[in-house]
């Protein structure tokens, strides 16, 4: 097995997408994802990596040469951040309709304004509905293993949905730790080339992405959403079949110390590491809680959810953007949702917390199981509460 | 052909909506839009061709000693060609006519 | 888990000295983390990177709040910035300063272990530039231990390339010329 070396999460990245031997990144710089696609225009000049490297004008022309790359049947590529990926938006839709398995990171970052470069999850849950599988990273060597597992998902021939790996913008994408690097033969055992069912060739004409007059739409729309929920069981496949060859084995839902939890925190990336060393200090002082964080955010797993937190009265779910003027975060409103026809579903609570690269301490989930604890006693008034907000 | 799209269940269509028969909108007769209907008039046409040129639907076709005619299987009405003859050789005449 | 911080200014390699420092401690099998102030990169402007080393995984992305160590890159840092900040109990301070440790612990008022080094003096004297991070980390070195001399070398030739030779001078003469004053 390799050997664990220090890195910057950023370049291990781009290290998957090298060893995945893509043909195609077309990129904007924006912070903090520029590292990665940095990176990438280096192995591509340097002659590393046999493909072409398009740097293009905007995002929205990032997706749109993406597009045309993986309708040609190439492996494509590209990362993005916040106001890029919102200035994407309108592209995102037209890649899964197409079924294009374009791989994508996005370096989480808050969305302006006011304008920040920090990390929260604002960007992405304003994408909640492009039809994009999406996992979420917790650390360094999960961001390296998912782009691996996002290409051998998204072209599985019974998926061909574009996918997008999540990483907290800077608390992880800025950050040198230790990752193991697979090498490119076992990366090949993993990964096998890209066969599209059906592409652009000028020899064998086909049409894409055409217009869905109203007596097709539906059904069209309906066929894609259908390949978005069935693809679970390869997402879930590749996992199983990613830790048969290396180790590490992922779940759509992962939990920590949840036996016997009351209360059961709910997180999605890099908080999670922080949130377990608050369940370690919290299970030492003999209070009953535990931890569930989301790996796979869309398709939303429910039934693994609900199978991870049964038993548990309370819910703390930690939402790392808000819904304004919605009835709670977006984490929060796809878990009740999922919850609301259950018998003796347990009581959720919402905190909204980290916003635009505010530190989520150990302190801070401290502070929303106890809060979780007493809500459960006493309803409070109000549906959500944001962590550590001055409230002068 | 198979199917008409209007009838497709969602299982039956094929992967990303893709149309794999190259030139299938040939199938698709553009024809019956049409209310009214160039002529050309042959002893005004110079041949040059401007007809051919604008037609958005590849309507007016290239005729015997060089002249055009219209093609009225998709021809849809619009006049364009009427408009851009150099010689007012065309002429919309009303359909029901 | 010994946690450092590192204060500078923008351009004086604070980040990349939190970088040589956590590669060199996962080179050494141990676990590490390093990351900058997260920010806009502004040349002059006070900065700090962190670093986090254990011998287990670490599991936790919080800022650092209680360092165990303190590593000032440029003494002028001192009169605008709290350096002792959150700095643990028995905890080390390293200042590249001519003052000595114990005209420093009078400045400062904290009771820590104390460094000093006079890296603005080495890195001219053997780069030509008063860029003080390689030099600092022989005075980290020197002072904590905390990685292999070994593989902190090793970090330096691979980021430095051709220019490594005269940062590992003025590393090695840190290593010689720092003096430590036990609490
Ligand atoms: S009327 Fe319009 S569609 Fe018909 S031939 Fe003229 S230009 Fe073409
Ligand atoms: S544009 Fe008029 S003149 Fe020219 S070829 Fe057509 S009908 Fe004849």
């Amino acid at each position: 097995m390799a050997k664990r070396i220090g890195m910057e999460v950023s370049i291990a990245a781009s290290e998957a997408v090298k060893l995945a031997d893509v043909d195609l990144i077309a990129a904007y710089p924006i912070t903090p994802q520029t590292h990665i696609v940095e990176h990438l225009a280096e192995v591509v000049a340097d002659g590393e990596l046999d493909a072409a490297f398009v740097p293009v004008e905007s995002e929205h022309s990032a997706m749109s040469c993406c597009i045309g790359s993986s309708a040609a049947g190439a492996r494509t590529f590209t990362a993005s951040s916040s106001q890029g990926l919102a200035l994407m938006h309108e592209m995102l839709f037209i890649a899964p309709a197409m079924r294009l398995p374009i791989v994508m990171v996005v370096a989480n970052r808050a969305l302006s304004g006011p304008i920040s470069i920090w990390n929260d999850h604002s960007d992405i849950m304003a994408e909640q509905d492009i039809a994009w599988i999406q996992t979420f990273a917790e650390n360094g060597q999960e961001v390296f293993d998912l782009v691996l597992h996002a290409f051998r998902v998204a072209e599985d021939s019974k998926v061909l949905l574009p996918m997008i790996v999540n990483m907290d913008g800077f608390t992880l994408s800025h950050v040198i730790e230790p990752i193991e690097i697979l090498d490119k033969a076992e990366v090949d055992k993993y990964l096998p080339p890209y066969k599209p069912k059906v592409r652009l060739d000028p020899r064998k004409p086909v049409s894409m992405g055409l217009v869905g007059v109203p007596e097709i739409y539906t059904e069209a729309k309906k066929a894609t959403n259908e390949a978005l929920i069935n693809s679970k069981k390869v997402v879930v496949k590749a996992w199983k079949e990613f830790g048969d060859l290396f180790g590490r084995y992922y779940n759509p839902v992962e939990s920590y110390k949840t036996e016997g939890a009351e209360v059961i925190l709910i997180t999605m990336g890099s908080i999670s590491e922080t949130a377990m060393t608050a369940i370690d200090k919290m299970r030492e002082k003999g209070l009953p809680v535990g931890l569930v964080r989301f790996r796979l955010w869309k398709p939303f797993p429910a039934t693994e959810f609900k199978k991870a937190i049964a038993g548990a009265q309370t819910l703390a779910v930690v939402d790392r953007a808000l819904s304004p003027g919605g009835a709670c975060g977006p984490v929060a409103e796809e878990i009740k949702a999922a919850l609301y026809a259950e018998r003796g579903r347990p009581k959720v609570f919402n905190f909204i917390a980290g916003l635009g690269g505010r530190d989520v301490t150990v302190e801070n989930f401290e502070e929303i199981v106890s809060r979780a604890f007493t809500y459960a006693k006493k309803r409070p008034k109000q549906l959500y509460e944001m962590i550590g907000v001055r409230e002068i | 052909m198979a199917k008409i799209d209007a009838i497709m269940g969602w299982k039956e269509l094929d992967l990303g909506c893709v149309i794999r028969q190259p030139g299938s909108s040939r199938a698709f007769k553009t024809g019956d839009w049409r209310s009214q209907r160039p002529v050309v008039d042959r002893d005004k046409c110079i041949k040059c061709g401007l007809c051919w040129v604008y037609c958005p639907d590849l309507s007016m076709v290239p005729a015997e000693e060089g002249y055009y005619k219209v093609n009225l299987d998709y021809c849809k009405g619009c006049g364009i060609c009427a408009k851009e003859c150099p010689k007012d050789a065309i002429t919309m005449v009303l359909e029901e006519d | 888990m010994i946690e450092i911080r590192i204060h500078g200014r923008g351009g004086q390699g604070a980040v990349t000295s939190a970088e040589l420092v956590a590669i060199a401690a996962i080179d050494d099998g141990k676990y590490a983390q390093a990351f900058p102030s997260f920010g806009p990169e502004r040349r002059g402007a006070p900065v700090a990177a962190f670093i986090r080393v254990s011998d287990k995984p670490i599991r936790t992305r919080e800022k650092v709040y209680g360092p165990n160590v303190v590593m000032v890159l440029d003494p002028s840092i001192l009169k605008i910035v709290n350096v002792a900040a959150g700095l643990k109990d028995g905890g080390t301070v390293i200042i590249n300063t001519s003052k000595t440790p114990e005209e420093m612990a009078r400045l400062l008022n904290v009771k820590a272990k104390i460094a000093t080094v006079d890296a603005t003096k080495i890195a001219m004297e053997s780069m030509g530039v008063p860029i003080t991070n390689t030099t600092m980390l022989g005075a980290l070195l020197k002072s904590t231990g905390i990685v292999s001399n070994d593989a902190l070398g090793k970090a330096i030739d691979k980021r430095f390339g051709r220019i490594a030779e005269k940062n590992k001078t003025a590393f090695n003469r840190a290593m010689t010329e720092t003096i430590v004053r036990e609490a």
